[in-house]
């Protein structure tokens, strides 16, 4: 009661309105609160590099960078490195995430397939996949081959976890109710299991793209002649800050645009989630 | 096509479920099964709809399934198992798809059970914004467009609000008179089953046994709230399970 005396109103002799306790904890959408914090960072980094307490071997002027991305806009040189980044990107992580995908719902179904796969899968998990690209370059080839295993490989098993979760996660009720019916097993797989397993399949292949940014950078880091990450590498071997922050504005619009997308899937095929 | 137990006996690990029952299950009657929580109705109204298999003693369909049944067997669970993802039409057409009836054949039975639940305003809504009554008896849409021989109705209205269940009532006895179901019935609600039952069974807690078949003869259109023969009913039933309920409430759950 001390509480509600130290924190309500008094409204009339001896009365007094209740203290809101109930707030807080309910995230709401403020779409623009982002965006300010890019601009507040971004103009404080302009200020200090102009006004001189950033030196320019810290940080580069946020408009040196912008008219670098600028220039590589018109002189065709962004679309030389953007577009085998890209290929590699999509052709690695579809095929890893589809064999991601699809591994994780036969685990998901198929308990000998489980009780194989899962102790294999969190085997190959922590191993730091870039230290395989030597093995890979043998595997599969010095040039395209390698750089499409190795992010293919590195967003099959997050995509392997995430996925057979999201199965074994499907509401059984729902299942149970599919039997019930005499529903085929394929029914049930297709209609059933599929659908109640999106919402955690989708979240997975958020991480699981964000690493394949990662790896792209690093499989072309290890010998591409074109591409954001070789022209990262050149750029900080030269230490032209410029080139180089221009490079990372380019991967972070990639994650920024992959998320997007997801998000943009997630509400057309989620829309029934309450 | 009525439905014969034989001598049922079941366990989950090392608790016994239900020792012995039998029973009959005659077409075109609701037999409701009451009993304390936990004395395995439920299990009992799987094993009957084959979705559990019993360890003793048979579950038998006397007769052919009648001509047109896609699913004689058909179960109406408490939390409805609606796809979340689907529309009610669509949920409707989930049973249908598999016995490939599709396009106009499809769409004449959706309108046709959507109508009799009162839905055909509804078609294109997601469950979610459905109340719980709405969803219920999407349920029961989806149950009637399959032509079941007998309805296994589990709790369907024990997940509802008291008013919602009482119209609901009213909406299964005015199907049943249009057109007379078997159903076997599990509630642990005693004024439901005696609103809905021509005969009531009444199991002992656990380990699940008969322990008295009551039957009540007014036809079910005619009982009323405070219908003297159904209050009579209703407390020989509560008598019968008091104390059994009591006794259930202060097992330790050990499943």
């Amino acid at each position: 009661m001390s509480d509600a005396k130290a924190g309500g109103k008094t409204v009339s002799q001896g009365s007094m309105e209740v203290r809101f306790r109930g707030g807080g904890f309910a995230p709401k959408a403020h779409r623009w609160v982002g965006v300010a914090v890019f601009v507040v960072l971004i103009a404080l980094v302009q200020w200090g590099t102009e006004a001189g307490w950033i030196s320019p071997l810290t940080l580069p002027k946020p408009t040196d960078v912008l008219a670098t991305l600028g220039g590589l806009w018109e002189s065709g040189l962004l679309f030389k490195q953007l577009e085998p980044s890209l290929r590699r990107l999509v052709v690695g992580a579809a095929i890893g995430a589809s064999a991601g995908i699809a591994t994780g719902v036969l685990i998901g179904l198929f308990s000998y397939i489980r009780a194989g796969m899962v102790p294999l899968v969190a085997a190959i998990f922590p191993i730091p996949k870039i230290a395989l690209l030597p093995l890979f370059v043998i595997w599969f080839g010095i040039d395209e081959g390698s750089k499409y295993a190795l992010i293919a490989f590195g967003t099959f098993t997050p995509t392997v976890v995430a996925t057979y979760g999201a199965v074994d996660n499907v509401d059984r009720s729902l299942i149970r109710m599919g039997q019930s019916f005499g529903l085929s097993w394929l029914s049930i797989v297709r209609k059933i299991v599929l659908p109640g397993a999106m919402p955690g399949i989708l979240s997975g292949l958020r991480i699981s793209l964000a690493i394949a940014i990662i790896l792209l950078v690093a499989a072309e880091m290890l010998g591409a002649e074109y591409g954001i990450g070789a022209y990262i590498l050149e750029a900080g071997a030269l230490y032209d800050l410029e080139r180089l922050f221009a490079g990372v504005v380019i991967l972070s619009l990639l994650g920024v645009i992959v998320s997007a997308c997801i998000g943009l899937i997630e509400r057309r095929l989620l829309g029934w989630r309450t | 096509m009525d439905i014969r137990l034989d001598s049922i006996s079941h366990h989950y690990g090392d608790t016994e479920v239900l020792r012995d029952i039998s029973l009959e299950i005659p077409s075109g009657q609701i037999v409701c099964l009451v009993g304390p929580s936990g004395c395995g109705k439920s299990t009992l109204l799987r094993l009957i709809g084959g979705l559990e298999r019993p360890e003793k003693g048979k579950v038998l369909q006397l007769g052919p399934a009648p001509e047109g049944s896609l699913n004689p067997l058909t179960f109406v669970f408490q939390d409805f198992a609606l796809l979340p993802w689907r529309t009610v039409k669509g949920n409707v057409s989930l049973v249908l798809e598999d016995h490939g009836i599709r396009g106009g054949r499809a769409k004449e039975i959706i309108d046709d059970v959507l109508a009799r639940t009162k839905l055909s305003d509804f078609a294109n809504a997601l469950p979610k914004q459905l109340s719980g009554g709405m969803k219920q008896r999407v349920a029961i849409a989806r149950a009637l467009a399959v032509k079941p021989a007998v309805m296994l109705m589990d709790e369907p209205l024990s997940a509802l609000d008291s008013q919602t269940r009482d119209l609901l009532m009213d909406d299964l006895v005015k199907l049943w008179s249009r057109q007379p179901f078997t159903a076997v019935y599990v509630t642990h609600n005693l004024s439901e089953a005696v609103r809905l039952g021509h005969t009531i069974v009444v199991l002992s807690r656990r380990p699940g046994q008969i322990r008295e078949i009551v039957t009540i003869d007014t036809p079910i259109q005619d009982r009323r709230a405070g219908d003297p023969v159904c209050q009579k009913k209703h407390d020989l039933l509560w008598g019968l399970m008091r104390e059994e309920a009591r006794a259930a409430d202060e097992e330790l759950i050990d499943v």
